[in-house]
């Protein structure tokens, strides 16, 4: 079994739903981040997503903007972000570890060099916000022939009739945008959120994660209780943003964290 | 024989170029779009709408002009230019934008976003929503605005929001970003009238099919006035549409030259400047794949132009396939010699043209002088210049003073 499976086959065992935190690579620099990275378990997060910055994320709204802007700024480039997922894996071997992040960059790397890359830091599965399933062949197809799984996004816009085309390439677990904008923008009802999971069900056995909005441990427990999965970032980038002082940036997210994870722990009892 | 303008296939590409690279919450809607799309072009009541638009609101034909005193000055082949920049809102964009709002009215949107550099094609889309009666914002970066603040002022004028956009350089790359995060949030109701033959498919070939009307006006006009296809064609290319309107229609006709010229800014050299395919490699932005202007570690470089409507990283993904193919020729003219193309197409033609199609003008003035006398060149005069008032002041101010007191 791959991590991510036996992760979300843990938590289920327990009843739970996973924490799925998003943090970017480099963000504020490669040291703070990586201290953040290797604390995040520690802080309750059962899934990472680590975010590879490109300058142009034009799915993002302005926290992870932000955020992509300043680990540009101490030059965090795809191959230190590798490196910081074998710096991870060096002390966890369990947790699973998404790279999330847009295409060109890989592009530019190499696509199979950048997989067998990847395949030998320890990641276990990517979220490419630009590469929908009509180009499965760019990366898609060859990632997964290697073991990495492909986390597909999928929208309140993608209906009954195209779900099929984006979960069948999907593995690893479904992540719902569960509103129609950019990362960080408003959020979706919980009665909005139980339909979508309820439709995600009938089309795929996979983990279903929401994300998209969740700021609160109240919010996260609420959709606990609805989905497999939990995805925070840009609350958690914001905690980076609000400080100069790098030991407050850790602090913050780790924090958070924490935060967050007795809030989805607490969900179900 | 194969065919140039077949492209592009059913997974909108052109060759390796072009595509769908987007996020999915807009994968829905692009296909709506394809699809309506594919409607309206066998729709004969479309293309009537189109026709009348064109004819009595846009002003076409624009003419195509025999530029005597240029002609005379170079010494060498016979100059005409397409006069795009004689269309109601001064530039050859209104082609693509009253074509595409007439698709936003089947398609039953009632709110219009597009992306603006030098300033051109907001105007054009605040003007043709203003006249479908649909709300109009328009996205603009801090760095175009300070230099084109008449044209931010006509947009505000016929009605639209003008957002300024800080991210990155505050230019067209920038706006475009911002204008995809809109359409993201807004994809029920929102209709984005890209400004150029690139994004996801299939605005590459749909702004190219509004724009061909250019090159299919020129193919009839010369056939007029000379009896025959011309030897040459040349057009300026930020993003590449009113190259890509005036060359489709002569693809196939292999004894026409086509020649494409990009902003060199201050010397392709440098680094400072906006020449994708002559100083940059293929990759992954804005819907499409396509020569982009990039470092080691895929991040887009920040393009240089003087001209606004220019400064942009990447091209049209088919202008991509015709350079790996070889068609077309793609050169760079730097902003010195299109401001010199500039000054001397006022001085010689009494014509004020466009700092983007001053940028073909300086490649006519480099290859005119050498070819014969029976050469037919046509160059695609894509906008006027009153826009660019600022910013040729700034750089040609006191040379024009001193030669008019002398």
């Amino acid at each position: 079994m791959s991590r991510l499976q036996t992760r979300f086959a843990e938590l289920k065992e327990q009843n739970r739903a996973a924490l799925v935190t998003f943090v970017t690579a480099g963000d504020p620099d490669y040291d703070a981040s990586l201290a953040i990275l290797k604390g995040l378990p520690k802080a309750g997060a059962d899934v990472i997503e680590l975010g590879m910055p490109f300058t142009d994320p034009m799915a993002d709204g302005p926290s992870i903007q932000l955020g992509n802007i300043r680990a540009l700024a101490n030059k965090q480039d795809l191959a230190a972000t590798l490196r910081m997922v074998r710096a991870f894996r060096d002390d966890d071997t369990a947790t699973p570890l998404v790279l999330m992040g847009y295409f060109n960059p890989i592009h530019k790397y190499g696509v199979p060099r950048f997989i067998e890359d990847a395949k030998a830091a320890g990641v276990d599965g990517l979220i490419i916000v630009d590469l929908p399933p009509e180009h499965n062949a760019d990366l898609c197809d060859p990632a997964q022939a290697a073991g990495i799984d492909f986390i597909r996004l999928t929208t309140p816009t993608t209906d009954d009739k195209r779900l099929p085309t984006v979960l069948n390439g999907s593995s690893g677990f479904v992540y719902y945008v569960s509103v129609a904008g950019v990362t960080g923008a408003g959020a979706a009802t919980l009665e909005h959120v139980e339909q979508a999971v309820s439709r995600l069900r009938r089309h795929t056995d996979l983990p279903v994660c929401i994300g998209f909005g969740i700021r609160t441990p109240e919010h996260a427990a609420n959709v606990a209780r609805l989905a497999d999965g939990v995805v925070v970032g840009s609350a958690l980038v914001d905690q980076i943003a609000k400080t100069q002082e790098r030991a407050d940036a850790i602090d913050g997210v780790l924090s958070l964290c924490s935060q967050l994870a007795e809030g989805v722990r607490s969900a179900r009892r | 024989m194969t065919s140039f303008r077949s492209g592009p296939d059913a997974k909108g590409l052109f060759g390796s170029f072009g595509g769908q690279y987007v996020a999915e919450t807009l994968m829905p809607l692009i296909h709506d779009l394809a699809a309506e799309y594919e409607k309206a072009k066998g729709d004969p009541e479309f293309a009537k709408e189109l026709a009348y638009f064109q004819r009595d609101y846009v002003g076409r034909p624009s003419p195509l002009y025999f530029a005597e005193r240029l002609t005379e000055h170079c010494g060498g082949a016979k100059i005409y230019l397409k006069r795009e920049e004689l269309n109601h809102t001064g530039a050859h964009k209104i082609n693509n934008c009253i074509g595409q709002i007439l698709l936003a009215k089947r398609m039953g949107k009632q709110r219009i976003i597009a992306e603006t550099g030098a300033g051109m094609h907001g105007v054009a889309t605040a003007t043709v929503a203003a006249r479908f009666g649909m709300k109009c914002v328009i996205y603009m970066g801090t760095t175009d605005i300070d230099r084109q603040q008449a044209n931010v002022f006509r947009m505000k004028l016929l009605g639209a929001e003008v957002v300024p956009v800080t991210a990155g350089t505050g230019t067209l790359k920038d706006a475009m970003n911002e204008a995809l995060r809109d359409w993201v949030t807004n994809v029920d109701s929102t209709f984005y009238i890209i400004g150029t033959v690139a994004g996801p498919h299939p605005y590459p070939a749909m702004v190219r099919d509004f724009q061909a009307v250019i090159g299919k006006e020129t193919r009839d006009q010369l056939q007029e006035q000379e009896g025959r296809l011309p030897d040459s064609l040349v057009a300026c290319i930020g993003g590449g549409s009113n190259a890509m309107g005036l060359f489709h229609p002569f693809l196939d006709d292999a004894g026409v030259k086509i020649i494409g010229v990009e902003a060199a800014g201050h010397g392709v050299e440098t680094g400072k400047h906006a020449a994708s395919l002559n100083g940059g490699v293929p990759g992954v932005l804005h819907g499409n794949r396509t020569y982009l202007l990039q470092d080691d570690d895929g991040q887009i470089i920040d393009a240089h132009s003087i001209s606004a409507g220019l400064d942009y990283p990447g091209i049209g993904p088919e202008h991509s396939w015709l350079y790996d193919i070889g068609r077309v020729e793609y050169t760079s003219i730097t902003d010195d010699e299109a401001l010199a193309a500039f000054h001397q197409c006022c001085r010689l033609e009494g014509i004020i043209p466009a700092l983007e199609s001053s940028h073909a003008l300086a490649e006519v003035f480099k290859r005119a002088p050498a070819l014969p006398k029976d050469h037919l060149m046509v160059v695609n005069l894509s906008g006027r210049g009153d826009k660019d008032m600022q910013t040729v002041m700034h750089h040609l101010g006191d040379a024009v003073e001193k030669e008019s007191q002398a």
